[in-house]
């Protein structure tokens, strides 16, 4: 089993979410965030005042998926999300030991 | 402020008049008006003019400006004072410094038209310049929030801000028109003027803005509009709507100016109290003595109809008096506070933020 992590541009997040339905994904949780690689940040101006904001609101995305189709999904999010423009994000596969189901109890990968 | 106005401050700043240090204006209102005292529904003389209202109505409408004045300082000690040197402080300063202001210009003081003659239709000087000093004063006496000005410190909701100009916008058509104490053309005139110098202002606030920036802010837009209801709330009632709009296009201006000098004296006002309130109350109390047309009460006008600078000079007097006093004073009952048990909150409440610190409560806690 594997946590899939990707942090993509919040107005991919519609585009994202169909392409994963389509391989076969159930479930996600999103999560707003703010960050930066690459990108750099801009300027706010405020009664006068000039700000440097250096962080960049973002969509985190968290899924759990079976071994077999891992690489599909990283895929299907790195081709939904991606612009060609910088700050298009990043995605990683970290290893799950286990998982359960909380209403049913299935744990492992029935409870994915 | 309710309580302590209507116990003794209505009758400080509005009381008959005692002594006399110009013309017949004198230092501060006797105690015929302890605990609103003979404030009833009878329209009798206040401050050697006949009111044209109940005194009650004029007793609570003044009231108004009493609670008003000491809250706008409250937008430069924001976020490090704590709540019980707010309390003290704000008690303390509406009947130390603001009442006798107010008896001065309005009360039948020797600022005022008993006195030396300076113009205030509805606070430039009480109100805007009294706590704008008041507020430069706290700026100092407070110091600066952890983190200024390197930390980005943002407004939290800009639609607020918006929402909370609309309001002041709305909420000044009674601020000046009703300082008119009747409904009748003088009033109109005030209504007309304070919504046209708030229009004008933030057209003087976009300018200068976007010629820096590139571009015309909403919170810029919002502080402009208040400028220019600052500014033109010592003339309302005094001058031509033409003049309300070249009045608001200074002040916009002007303050947009203003609220800069924080950084190059190097003060932290969180709301720039001192940049809108301050500049621009001074701002309109000169401009008053310029294009005050010709009535009974300034049979010559200001500069522009007579010709002469003497009502320009006597706005400047009641000016620095306003200042000077503001300051002053409002320095040393923060000092006085300081030394007894401390304004600002400590380093770990002002992280923590004031909400949980000094209330128990997180505005947002969803």
């Amino acid at each position: 089993m594997k946590l899939v992590t990707a942090i993509v541009k919040p107005f991919k997040l519609d585009e994202v979410k169909d392409a994963l339905k389509d391989v076969g994904v159930q479930g996600m949780t999103v999560t707003e965030s703010r960050g930066f690689g690459r990108q750099r940040g801009h300027t706010e101006v405020y009664r006068g005042a000039e700000y440097q904001i250096d962080f960049v609101p973002k969509v985190q995305i968290e899924i759990l998926t079976e071994d077999a189709i891992v690489d599909r999904v990283v895929e299907a999010i790195a081709e939904a999300a991606k612009t060609g423009t910088i700050g298009d994000g990043k995605i990683w596969v970290t290893p799950v030991e286990d998982v359960r189901r909380i209403r049913t109890g299935e744990s492992g990968a029935d409870a994915i | 402020m309710t309580i302590l106005w209507v116990i003794i401050g209505h009758t400080l700043a509005f009381g008959p008049d005692i002594g006399k240090v110009i013309g017949e204006g004198g230092w501060i209102g006797g105690l015929d008006f302890l605990g609103f005292k003979d404030v009833g529904a009878e329209a009798v003389e206040v401050a050697g003019t006949q009111l044209t209202i109940p005194h009650t109505t004029f007793g609570i409408y003044q009231m108004m400006f009493a609670i008003i004045t000491p809250a706008l300082i409250a937008g430069t000690y924001a976020e490090r004072i704590k709540f019980s040197a707010y309390l003290v402080f704000t008690a303390v300063w509406v009947l130390v410094v603001y009442a006798p202001m107010a008896h001065w210009v309005w009360g039948g003081g020797f600022l005022g038209l008993s006195g030396l003659g300076a113009l205030d239709f509805a606070g430039g000087t009480v109100v805007h310049q009294n706590a704008g000093a008041a507020a430069l004063a706290a700026a100092l006496v407070l110091g600066k929030r952890k983190g200024y000005p390197n930390d980005p410190m943002r407004p939290h909701n800009v639609p607020f801000v918006v929402l909370g100009a609309s309001i002041l916008w709305f909420g000044w058509f009674g601020f000046n028109g009703g300082s008119a104490l009747f409904a009748d053309g003088f009033a109109s005139l005030a209504f007309a003027n304070t919504h046209v110098a708030a229009g004008a202002a933030i057209f003087g606030w976009m300018i200068p803005e976007w010629m820096q920036h590139k571009r015309g802010t909403t919170v810029g837009a919002a502080t402009g509009a208040v400028a220019g209801l600052v500014a033109i709330t010592p003339a309302a009632g005094f001058v031509r709507p033409w003049s309300a709009i070249v009045i608001g296009l200074v002040a916009g201006a002007v303050c947009y100016g203003a609220v800069q000098l924080k950084h190059r004296f190097s003060y932290d006002d969180a709301l720039d109290v001192v940049g809108v309130h301050y500049v621009g109350g001074l701002v309109g109390a000169i401009l008053t003595g310029v294009f005050a047309t010709k009535s009974i009460i300034i049979p010559d006008g200001g500069l522009l109809y007579s010709g002469d600078f003497t009502q320009v000079l006597k706005q400047i007097v009641a000016s620095v008096i306003a200042t000077g006093w503001g300051f002053i004073l409002s320095y040393i009952i923060l000092k006085v506070i300081d030394m007894v048990w401390g304004v600002r909150v400590s380093e770990e409440d002002e992280d923590s933020g004031l909400d949980l610190s000094q209330h128990a409560e997180e505005a947002y806690s969803a």
